[in-house]
């Protein structure tokens, strides 16, 4: 891919403590499924984003392993109770070994 | 509404058939999962447990007019406290060339066990998902998907 990925989050800045918060997450990235052949006929290899998390405060809250069949520039969206001020982690892993993360800070007031 | 409207429309409809017709003639060139794969992928999570019907729910198009870009959204029933909870969310499909497609892991943390993305289709088919709850007991739940234009880089 021509660019590099680029990470779009969506988390509110303030919550109320116990309030469900939604989280919305976008990645560019083509998300080749290793099905695809080119021009050529050779097929094209696999390179996904295989797995994403989601920490807040380093602790896990969130996992999604993703497979071929997610389309291309994953969206991703999940909850989150709103108990502590702190900060979001969000990571990206893709099958070339490269982690793209995010980070988001959340107040709990 | 004059029989030669309805006559056209036939026609259409016979032509449009046979265009099927001649698609699923060609598609086995490349091969699919089945209902079988899609056991087989169940078994090597679960083995032989039994699956509960109720408190998942998939939300998936009845009909996706591109298989390239089709939203899903799973929302389990569950208190999501530190005894009670969803660990885990599995969503197949058995039309696709691999069966799987996505994994879920819900911490208590999350307060709901919800979450949606979009995947790919290669045709029609049903999406399978199975809730694997903390104390765990499984619930499954099925959905067919009518898709137009199959998203198999194809």
């Amino acid at each position: 891919m021509a660019t590099a990925p680029t990470p779009r989050v969506r988390v509110p800045a303030q919550a109320k403590p116990g309030e469900l918060i939604e989280i919305k997450t976008l990645i560019s990235h083509e998300m080749e499924s290793g099905q695809r052949k080119d021009a050529a006929g050779k097929i094209v290899p696999r390179k996904i984003i295989n797995t994403f998390v989601a920490e807040f405060n380093g602790k896990m809250v969130f996992e999604a392993e993703w497979n071929p069949a997610i389309s291309a520039n994953p969206y991703q969206s999940f909850f989150y109770k709103a108990a502590e001020t702190g900060e979001f982690t969000f990571t990206w892993k893709d099958d070339d070994g490269s982690n793209y993360t995010a980070k988001n800070k959340l107040t709990v007031a | 509404m004059s029989w030669t409207t309805v006559a056209t429309t036939r026609r259409e409809t016979l032509t449009l058939a046979g265009i099927a017709g001649l698609a699923a003639l060609l598609a086995p060139r490349m091969s699919f999962a089945d209902e079988a794969t899609v056991a087989a992928e169940i078994k090597k999570l679960y083995g032989d447990k039994k699956f509960d019907s109720g408190k998942v729910k998939l939300d998936v198009p009845e009909i996706a007019e591109n298989g390239l870009v089709v939203p899903v959204n799973v929302e389990v029933e569950s208190p999501m406290t530190e005894t009670d909870y969803v660990k885990a969310v599995h969503v197949f499909a058995d039309g696709n060339p691999l069966p799987g497609i996505v994994s879920y892991k819900f911490t208590p943390a999350c307060g709901k066990a919800a979450a949606s993305t979009r995947m790919r289709l290669a045709q029609t088919q049903n999406i399978i998902c199975i809730a694997e709850m903390s104390n765990g007991s499984l619930y499954m739940t099925k959905s067919n998907v009518k898709v137009t234009i199959g998203g198999c880089g194809g």
